[in-house]
C-alpha cells in the first residue's frame, strides 16, 4: 500500500482521493478538514510529517477539468522516515479561504503569507496575514491568471 | 543615606528603541529590513520585511516556451546559478519522463557541485569580511575565481550561464577541462586550508560566532528550514543522500554535521562541506563516460558556417555523414559532442546542426521545437524535484497544461524559511551579533524574493 493510500485509509473521513503520480503521493483533501488533517499528520507516529517542505496554490482559471479555481499544495516531508506527502485542497473562487496552519508549523506564516500576496487566498487564524513580497497598498494579486503581466501599477513607499 | 543602588538596577530611565536595519545597510544587501526594538544594546523584538528584489520569477516563466525560464533561474540563486538550471531542467524532465545521457547526469553533478563551493566561499567570506576579516574575503574570491573562470570555459558566462537545457546541456566540457579543473580544485584547497589557519583559531572570529545565532534542532525542523543551515543543529538531511538524483549515488561523499546550531557551527558544516564538494568533483571527472568529440569519420570536415551556406544552395547531398568543425562548447549542438549531452528524445532535443542543415528530418524537427506556438509540449500534469541547492533543498513544481508554456512554476527557495525564522535567531543577542547571523544565514535576494 502507498503512502497515499495509508493516509487515505487512516482518514477516510476528510481524505477524497489518493493517488501515485510520477513517484509522488498525493491525496487530495476536503477543505474544512485540512488543519486537523495536517496537524494529525504531524503528531502520527506512523507518518511523522515534521517538516512543512513548502505551501504554494495553483490557479486553475483557464482549466477546463477543473470546477474549482484555485488548488492550494502542501509539500511535507518526514525526516525520521525520508517520504514526502503532497496534499491539496480545492478553494473555490467566491469563498476564497482556508483554515491557517501557523499553529501546526510555524514555517506556514510566511508560506501564507506568500500566498495571500501572490494568490489572495486568506488564511483564517493567521497571526499577521499581510503582504510580503508585494507592498501594501498594490492592487490585486499578480499570479492569478486574469492578472496581465505586464500590468504596470505605482510604487508607493511604505506606509510607515 | 540613601538606599544602594543594585547592579541591575539603572538608576537612569530606560526605554526600548526602534531602529530600522537596511534595507539601505551594507551588510542587509540592500534588500532586506529588520525592524528591530532595542532595550540598551539587546535586542528584543524583531520583524524582518522582505520583497524588495521581487522580479515576478514564477508569473514571467508563465508567459514564455519551457526553455525560456531557464536565464530566469539563473538569476534566483546568483552565486550558484548551475543548481538553479539544473533543478529547473530536472523537474520538466521529470514530467516528461525522459532520462538525460550518462555524460550529461555526470557533467551535471560536476557543475552543481563547483556551483555549492562558490555559494559557500562567498557566504563564509562575506561573513568574515562583515567581521572584519577583510583579508579572507579576499582569499576566498581569489578561489571563487578559479572556479569562476572553469565556469566561465564551460558555459561562456561567469554569473548568468543558462547552461542546462530541457533533455541536456547547452554543450559539452571543452578539451582541456580535466587538467584545468584540477589545478582549480588544487588550488582552492590551498585557500581553504589558509583560511582554516586563519579564522579556527582566531580569537575574535571563534568569540564572535560561538554561541550567538543558536536555533534548536527541533525549532529548526518547525520552520522548515534545510540545508547546511539545518545540518549545522545536529540533523542530517541532505536531498543528495535522502533521495539521490542524478549520478548522486556512485558517489562517495560524507555529509558534515555540526552539534550546537550556532554560527561558529554553520561556518565549520559550510567549510567541511567545500571540501566534500571538491572530492564530488574530482571523482565526477574521473569517472565520467568519454564521449566522442569532435570525430572525423573519413577526415572530412567541413566548417559548420561553410555548411550553413551550402545548404542554402540546396547542396546537401552526403552532409548527413560530415561532421561540422565547430567549437564543442559554445557553437551549441555541435557535430559529435551532440548525442553525449543531449538526450535522444527528439520531443526536447534540438538536432545536431549537421541534421538541420543536412535532412528534411531534421529541420522540421529543428522547426518544431523552435518555432512560435510548436515548442516543446510536456503532457498535462504535474510534477516536483527537489535538488540540494547551497542553501538547503531547492523545489521545482512545475504544472504543464498540454501546451509549450508552463501553467505553473513554483520555486521553493530553500533561504525562504531561514529568513522567516530570522527573529528567533536574534532577539535575546546583541545588536552587533545582527551581522554575523543575519551573514550565517546566507541570504541570496534573487531566490529569497522569487
Amino acid at each position: 500500500m502507498t503512502l497515499a493510500e495509508q493516509v487515505k485509509a487512516k482518514f477516510f473521513n476528510s481524505v477524497t482521493e489518493a493517488y501515485t503520480d510520477k513517484g509522488d503521493e498525493v491525496v487530495r483533501v476536503k477543505r474544512e478538514s485540512i488543519k486537523a488533517l495536517l496537524s494529525s499528520l504531524k503528531k502520527d507516529p506512523d507518518f511523522d510529517f515534521d517538516l512543512l517542505m513548502d505551501v504554494f496554490a495553483v490557479d486553475y482559471l483557464h482549466w477546463e477539468e477543473k470546477e474549482i479555481r484555485f488548488e492550494v499544495n502542501y509539500n511535507l516531508f518526514s525526516l525520521k522516515k525520508n517520504h514526502r506527502l503532497f496534499i491539496k485542497c480545492g478553494v473555490p473562487e467566491l469563498d476564497a479561504q482556508i483554515d491557517s496552519a501557523v499553529s501546526v508549523w510555524p514555517a506556514a506564516d510566511w508560506y501564507e503569507r506568500e500566498v495571500w500576496d501572490m494568490m489572495g487566498i486568506v488564511f483564517n487564524g493567521h497571526p499577521n496575514l499581510k503582504r510580503i513580497l508585494m507592498y501594501e497598498s498594490f492592487q490585486g494579486h499578480p499570479l492569478r491568471k486574469d492578472y496581465p503581466y505586464n500590468r504596470r501599477q505605482p510604487i508607493i513607499g511604505p506606509v510607515n | 543615606m540613601g538606599k544602594p543602588v543594585s547592579r541591575n538596577e539603572s538608576p537612569i530611565e530606560s526605554r526600548s528603541m526602534l531602529l530600522n536595519v537596511g534595507p539601505q545597510h551594507p551588510a542587509m544587501h540592500g534588500i532586506v529590513r529588520i525592524i528591530t526594538r532595542l532595550q540598551g544594546e539587546t535586542v528584543i523584538g524583531a520583524e524582518v520585511e522582505i520583497g524588495y528584489l521581487h522580479r515576478a520569477f514564477e508569473k514571467m516563466c508563465e508567459q514564455g516556451p519551457y526553455n525560456n525560464a531557464i536565464p530566469y533561474t539563473d538569476r534566483l540563486n546568483y552565486v550558484s546559478p548551475l543548481i538553479n538550471n539544473i533543478g529547473y531542467c530536472l523537474a520538466v524532465e521529470k514530467i516528461l519522463g525522459i532520462n538525460t545521457t550518462e555524460r550529461c547526469q555526470y557533467i551535471r553533478v560536476l557543475m552543481s557541485e563547483i556551483s555549492r563551493v562558490t555559494d559557500h566561499l562567498t557566504c563564509v567570506g562575506a561573513t568574515a569580511m562583515e567581521l572584519g576579516a577583510f583579508t579572507v574575503f579576499l582569499y576566498m574570491i581569489k578561489a571563487r575565481e578559479f572556479l569562476y573562470e572553469l565556469i566561465e570555459s564551460v558555459t561562456g558566462a561567469r554569473l548568468t550561464i543558462s547552461y542546462a537545457r530541457i533533455g541536456g546541456l547547452k554543450a559539452d566540457l571543452p578539451e582541456d577541462f580535466e587538467e584545468k579543473a584540477l589545478i582549480a580544485v588544487k588550488e582552492t584547497r590551498k585557500v581553504l586550508k589558509e583560511i582554516e589557519d586563519l579564522l579556527d583559531k582566531n580569537r575574535i572570529f571563534v568569540d564572535r560566532l560561538r554561541d550567538v545565532g543558536t536555533i534548536s534542532k527541533e525549532d529548526a525542523i518547525a520552520y522548515g528550514i534545510t540545508g547546511p543551515f539545518l545540518r549545522s543543529t545536529g540533523a542530517t538531511y541532505d536531498v543528495r543522500k535522502a533521495n539521490p538524483y542524478l549520478v548522486y549515488d556512485r558517489l562517495d561523499f560524507d555529509v558534515p554535521v555540526g552539534e550546537h546550531g550556532d554560527n561558529l557551527d554553520r561556518y565549520y558544516v559550510r567549510m567541511e562541506e567545500m571540501q566534500q564538494s571538491l572530492r564530488l568533483i574530482e571523482q565526477a571527472i574521473a569517472q565520467m563516460p568519454k564521449g566522442p568529440i569532435l570525430v572525423t569519420p573519413d577526415g572530412k570536415v567541413v566548417p559548420a558556417a561553410m555548411m550553413v551556406d551550402e545548404a542554402k544552395m540546396g547542396r546537401v547531398q552526403g552532409f548527413q555523414a560530415v561532421k561540422v568543425e565547430a567549437d564543442p562548447t559554445l557553437d551549441g549542438s555541435a557535430g559529435a559532442s551532440h548525442d553525449v549531452v543531449y538526450s535522444e528524445n527528439k520531443r526536447v532535443a534540438l538536432p545536431a546542426k549537421e541534421d538541420t542543415y543536412g535532412n528534411i528530418e531534421g529541420l522540421m524537427n529543428h522547426f518544431k521545437l523552435v518555432m512560435h506556438g510548436h515548442g516543446l509540449r510536456p503532457p498535462k500534469g504535474e510534477a516536483y524535484f527537489a535538488v540540494e541547492g547551497a542553501n538547503g533543498e531547492l523545489g521545482f513544481h512545475v504544472t504543464s497544461d498540454g501546451t509549450d508554456r508552463p501553467y505553473r512554476v513554483r520555486v521553493r527557495p530553500p533561504c525562504f524559511p531561514i529568513v522567516a525564522a530570522l527573529p528567533k535567531l536574534i532577539i535575546g543577542e546583541m545588536i552587533g551579533d545582527i551581522v554575523p547571523t543575519f551573514g550565517s544565514v546566507n541570504m541570496i535576494g534573487g531566490e529569497l524574493d522569487h
